[in-house]
């Protein structure tokens, strides 16, 4: 048997090709999702086995028009294909073309054939074409491109093992020249070519017109490159747009000679029938809203009945476990800091899997383009983008996975703008901390017997976050200058009916991404937070038990109630509990004491902390239980003025704080990943936190 | 143009968003039909090369046409 072969094979093509479903296909579950070096541009390679001894790497690049590129994604599909010594450079190309739309498609494919890479043609949903009356004719596209073109249906797997054959056997690269580089310019294509030893005209023209984008480049190349380019008055966008029109006109030729066409516009006209609806004037926007109100009632109380459930059994599994080991500080580490750290995290996936089912089917439907439609005038004016929309509405689930869909928006300014308003957006981890608040202060009543104050003051509380977004967004639209220009040239495809495996696999992937992304961090956070409220100055937490036995002798307790005094007597001497003491001065003109300081501060890395630590610091003991909490809260008793320490003006000046106040580490983390720096985190915790401090403070003393 | 119309791309008026627009297939002398604005006016839906796409008004304006 011959020895296990193994080649790199890269799928390219534009957005909506199919080319995700076709990457589904050829590997199945057998895939990872990874980074680029360098870039935050998530990288899905797969293993494919070919035939009995060829394996193949597929890795499936961003959707692009061309090389040139406009997003980040986009950059690094030159990148991959320019540098022969990279290890993605791929042994064999699969260019995935639409074939209701080839025109477009083939733009990046003649860029392809000129870098002499071997390329193959797959012509996805031709079942689509032909019923739109179109016909291909393959033969004869094959002779006149003189590369193998393979008819495939991606969704139903037609023609996936013809491709798999032709992956097979050796191809060398085609020898066709489609576009020449401009006759004054080649002088200097030459010039490179020599000096980086390269294979293609084509190949020295790209490192000529984009040395900025190739980071593999050394920096004395791109150097040479750039004295080069400017010595001769390059100005690449030029010939750019030259390049576009000469390929272009070699494509109409070409197709001219293969579709065979008959007019038959049926299903364009009943999605030109569903868009008079979802883009109209008024149904439009209602149509909009009642899907939002959909997802809001997913995110919230579908999900609850798995996170209920993911609650217990983490509790039920830390006690246990704390049955089970032997006691000493290693065990109780993991019974009551892992255990819970990583429940932290499980407890999130619910809600995170809805909202990308529904993202994900909304780019399968193609409405997603529609909202961005619908809204980009709107979202405009504040700075941002329609393409904003996705993250913002993401923020009100969770922060992490919202700025990671940020990626699809072109303009970095508005990107950016997008990234730091985010974490406005009410998240699921406020949830907790604003039901029990609002329990707490707001009476259970009916206003015209009909609306919930408590229910009202929720939806408050989100509205304030969104006005805070958006009024962020504007005031940095002000602010920052970027020469670069937002765009909005974007496809509108067709309305199809999503494909469910392809809404499956990108739930499991962007749950894995925030798992092992941002799970990471939080787990991290939750330890080091366990041992700074679990750890103090040696001899007064050693003296704990005896200080409250002490203190509690001739109280009458139970045995529970002393250990809660105890746990409590622990929290407030340990190294988080001496924090929140020491922030008293500065907490207290919002009407805090040092119990919400220590509070404060344990849920400075994640909000959700903060009901546990409460329960805690109040002796309720383990109880995660509301309503014993409620109660526990309302009869504390401010030492100052002898009346209940949770008033309303202190209770919503803790709402307000919690709504603007940016306590999520793993927020700051992915923010960091993406901005590739700790400029844009630390200014976003520190204008987050101001605000949430001033508003808190203006809030109590408005109230007192 | 109002909605329905079509006509035939003559050029670009802006040199930078000309490459782009090209390259989705708005190439001079190829028809190009508006389809309709997005409620609030802006951005607008065209037909270009048999298939949909969206602009904003802003971009639409620095392609010239003939009719």
């Amino acid at each position: 048997m011959a020895a296990e072969r193994k080649i790199k094979i890269a799928l390219a093509g534009k957005p909506n090709s199919g080319k995700s479903s076709l990457f589904n296909k050829l590997t199945g579950l057998n895939q990872k999702i990874g980074n680029f070096p360098g870039v935050t541009v998530d990288k899905r390679t797969g293993m494919c086995q070919l035939s009995e001894n060829l394996s193949a790497e597929i890795i499936d690049l961003p959707g692009t028009y061309s090389l040139y590129p406009r997003t980040l994604d986009e950059k690094v599909v030159a990148e991959v294909f320019a540098d022969d010594n990279s290890m993605y450079y791929p042994d064999k190309v699969v260019l995935v073309a639409d074939a209701t739309n080839l025109k477009n498609c083939l733009l990046l494919l003649t860029q392809l054939i000129d870098l002499r890479l071997p390329t193959v043609l797959a012509l996805n949903m031709v079942d689509l074409a032909s019923k739109s009356g179109q016909s291909i004719n393959v033969n004869n596209l094959e002779k006149l491109l003189d590369i193998p073109v393979v008819m495939i249906n991606a969704r139903n797997g037609t023609g996936i093992d013809q491709l798999k054959s032709i992956l097979c056997s050796p191809q060398k690269p085609c020898d066709k020249i489609i576009y020449q580089p401009d006759p004054e310019i080649m002088p200097l294509v030459e010039k490179v070519k020599k000096q980086f030893k390269l294979n293609s005209d084509y190949k020295a023209y790209q490192f000529l017109q984009q040395a900025d984008h190739l980071v593999f480049l050394s920096e004395a190349g791109r150097h040479f490159i750039r004295s080069l380019a400017k010595e001769n008055n390059f100005f690449a966008y030029k010939y750019q747009g030259a390049e576009t029109v000469k390929r272009y006109e070699f494509i109409q030729e070409l197709l001219n000679k293969v579709i065979i066409r008959s007019s038959n516009d049926g299903w364009k006209k009943v999605s030109y029938g569903i868009d008079k609806v979802l883009t109209h004037k008024v149904w439009g926007y209602v149509i909009f809203f009642l899907v939002l109100f959909l997802i809001f009632q997913a995110i919230f109380a579908w999900a609850q009945i798995p996170m209920d459930f993911i609650d217990k059994t983490f509790a039920q599994l830390s006690s246990t476990l704390d049955n089970v080991f032997p006691s000493g500080p290693f065990f109780e580490l993991i019974s009551h800091g892992i255990v819970p750290g990583i429940g932290g995290i499980v407890i999130f996936i619910p809600q995170i899997a809805i909202l990308f089912a529904f993202i994900s089917v909304f780019e399968e439907t193609g409405y997603m383009s529609r909202v961005v439609f619908l809204m980009d005038k709107i979202m405009r004016k504040f700075g941002l983008n329609g393409k904003s929309v996705v993250p913002l509405m993401s923020g009100w689930a969770c922060a992490i996975p919202a700025i990671m869909a940020t990626r699809t928006i072109e303009n970095w300014k508005d990107r950016l703008i997008t990234i730091f308003v985010t974490p406005f957006m009410s998240c699921s981890a406020r949830l907790p901390v604003f039901t029990i608040l609002v329990a707490l202060i707001i009476p259970d009543t009916k206003i015209w017997g009909f609306f919930n104050y408590q229910g009202l003051v929720l939806m408050g509380l989100y509205l304030l976050g969104f006005v805070a977004a958006i009024l962020s967004a504007f005031v940095m639209k002000l602010i920052i200058r970027v020469k670069e220009r937002s765009y909005l040239i974007m496809e509108m495809p067709t309305y199809k009916m999503p494909k469910w495996s392809n809404v499956g696999y990108q739930i499991i992937e962007k749950t894995k991404a925030f798992v092992f992304e941002a799970g990471k961090i939080i787990l991290a956070i939750s330890i080091i937070l366990y041992v700074l409220s679990s750890y103090g100055p040696a001899e007064v937490m050693s003296r704990a038990k005896e200080s409250v036995q002490k203190e509690v002798a001739n109280q009458n307790l139970t045995e529970a109630q002393i250990q809660d005094r105890i746990a409590s007597y622990k929290l407030e001497n340990s190294y988080a509990g001496r924090l929140g003491k020491t922030l008293e001065p500065l907490i207290k003109p919002l009407g805090y004491d040092w119990k919400i300081g220590i509070a404060l501060v344990t849920s400075f890395a994640a909000r959700e902390v903060f009901v546990g630590t409460i329960a805690t610091i109040y002796s309720i003991g383990s109880s995660d239980d509301q309503v014993t909490i409620k109660q526990r809260l309302k009869s504390e008793v401010d030492p100052d003025t002898g009346k209940p320490r949770y008033t309303l003006a202190v209770g919503l000046s803790l709402l307000v704080f919690y709504t603007f106040a940016m306590q999520c580490m793993s927020t700051l983390a992915v923010v960091k990943r993406e901005t590739k720096s700790w400029r844009w985190p630390l200014i976003q915790l520190s204008y987050m936190t101001t605000l949430a401090y001033v508003s808190a403070l203006i809030v109590y003393q408005v109230l007192k | 143009m109002i909605p329905g119309e079509t006509a035939v791309i003559s050029g670009f008026t802006d040199e930078l968003i000309s490459v782009k627009l090209l390259e989705m297939g708005f190439l001079p002398g190829t028809a190009v039909r508006f389809n309709f604005t997005a409620p609030l006016g802006d951005p607008i839906c065209v037909s270009v090369s048999g298939y949909d796409l969206s602009l904003r008004i802003e971009e639409a304006s620095t392609i010239s046409i003939v009719n």
